[in-house]
């Protein structure tokens, strides 16, 4: 059981979380934060393994891992 | 479940100023990571350089000076002969490293300075609005290179690494990149080792990150991590030019 947690306000919609996900879980949405960027989110929490690799790939540390 | 990834602690909790796809913002991270690791957030003193990551500052929490453009190395070198028993790191990005600064990095490195080099290498001078540095690729356009840069006018690419590596002052040279997990898994172990040439009193320590300025290459966060890969890493490989992880 795995889950991540996004800091919406700070994300940016760069998109290099989705480019680092193994099992292409993430995707930005087309909700907008106040900061006017589109934000990541995950589709199916149950099939991510905690890898953090998305994480680890923020530039702007939005996403933190529970494993 | 437990955390598994957590903002580092020497990271101050507030938003980066970078633009979306920024490299910035990972090396800064990176850069908080080991000062946690090793515990040197009492004993860092940081200096910044002036460029996109003029506000260092604000993000490590850590005392840092903000040294004139370049000058970074000097400024460091005073810092460390001052205060021996802190870890002194310089963050430095290509056009002041490797134009404006050029004989501070090569007399710092070549004096074998205690120091460690955090070296943001972006092709271009960022800050400033996308001008061509040093750095910049053969054929890339900057708003000083419109038909891209003609090496027999503007000379080639200039790869610092590589040239630091040939001082005998300098213990520990790598460049790194970051555009893709696997590469930065490994960025974060050279870093580690710049950072130990150091806290073991062996000498200078440098690393070189590769980094996409998505704003001036004027491209996608997507399309500049693919440049990184396809464009930069065959010219500027990575690797360790001196020294070995132990
Ligand atoms: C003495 C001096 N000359 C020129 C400038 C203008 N200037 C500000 S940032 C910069 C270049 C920054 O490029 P780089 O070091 O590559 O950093 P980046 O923004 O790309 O991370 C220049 C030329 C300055 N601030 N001071
Ligand atoms: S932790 Fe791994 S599997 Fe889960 S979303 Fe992030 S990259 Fe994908
Ligand atoms: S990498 Fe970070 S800032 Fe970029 S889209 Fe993903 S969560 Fe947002
Ligand atoms: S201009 Fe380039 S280097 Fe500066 S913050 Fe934007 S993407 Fe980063
Ligand atoms: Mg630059």
């Amino acid at each position: 059981m795995a889950a991540i947690e996004f800091i919406e306000e700070r994300c940016k919609g760069c998109g290099l979380c989705v480019i680092a996900c193994p099992k292409e879980l993430l995707k930005v949405s087309s909700h907008l934060n106040r900061a006017g960027y589109p934000v990541s989110t995950i589709e199916d929490m149950d099939a991510c393994t905690g890898c953090a690799l998305c994480a680890e790939m923020c530039p702007d540390v939005v996403i933190t891992v529970f494993k | 479940m437990k955390q598994v990834f957590k903002r580092p602690e020497a990271l101050v909790d507030v938003p980066f100023h970078f633009c979306p796809g920024c490299h910035h913002g990972i090396v800064h991270r990176l850069v908080a990571e080991c000062i946690d690791r090793y515990g040197l957030r009492e004993k860092t003193i940081g200096v910044a350089s002036v460029g996109c990551s003029v506000f260092l500052y604000d993000y490590i929490d850590v005392d840092v000076v903000e040294a004139p453009h370049g000058r970074a190395p000097a400024v460091a070198t005073g810092v460390k002969r001052a205060c021996p028993d802190n870890f002194v790191f310089t963050y430095q990005g290509d056009g002041d490293l490797a134009a404006i600064g050029t004989a501070e990095i090569i007399h710092a490195a070549n004096r074998g300075e205690r120091l460690t080099v955090v070296f943001v290498n972006n092709t271009v001078f960022g800050m400033t609005g996308g001008q061509m540095a040093p750095t910049t690729m053969a054929g890339q356009e900057t708003t000083t290179t419109p038909f891209g840069r003609q090496t027999d006018t503007n000379g080639f690419p200039i790869k610092m690494a590589e040239l630091l590596s040939q001082l005998p002052g300098t213990t520990f040279i790598a460049r790194a990149a970051v555009n893709t997990p696997k590469n930065l898994m490994r960025a974060k172990k050279l870093l580690r080792k710049a950072f130990e040439v150091q806290t073991e009193n062996q000498g200078f320590g440098f690393v070189e990150f590769l980094s996409a300025c998505p704003t001036n290459w004027k491209m996608s966060p997507e399309q500049a991590n693919k440049r990184v890969g396809e464009e930069m890493i065959p010219y500027f490989p990575l690797g360790i030019f001196k020294g070995e992880l132990k």
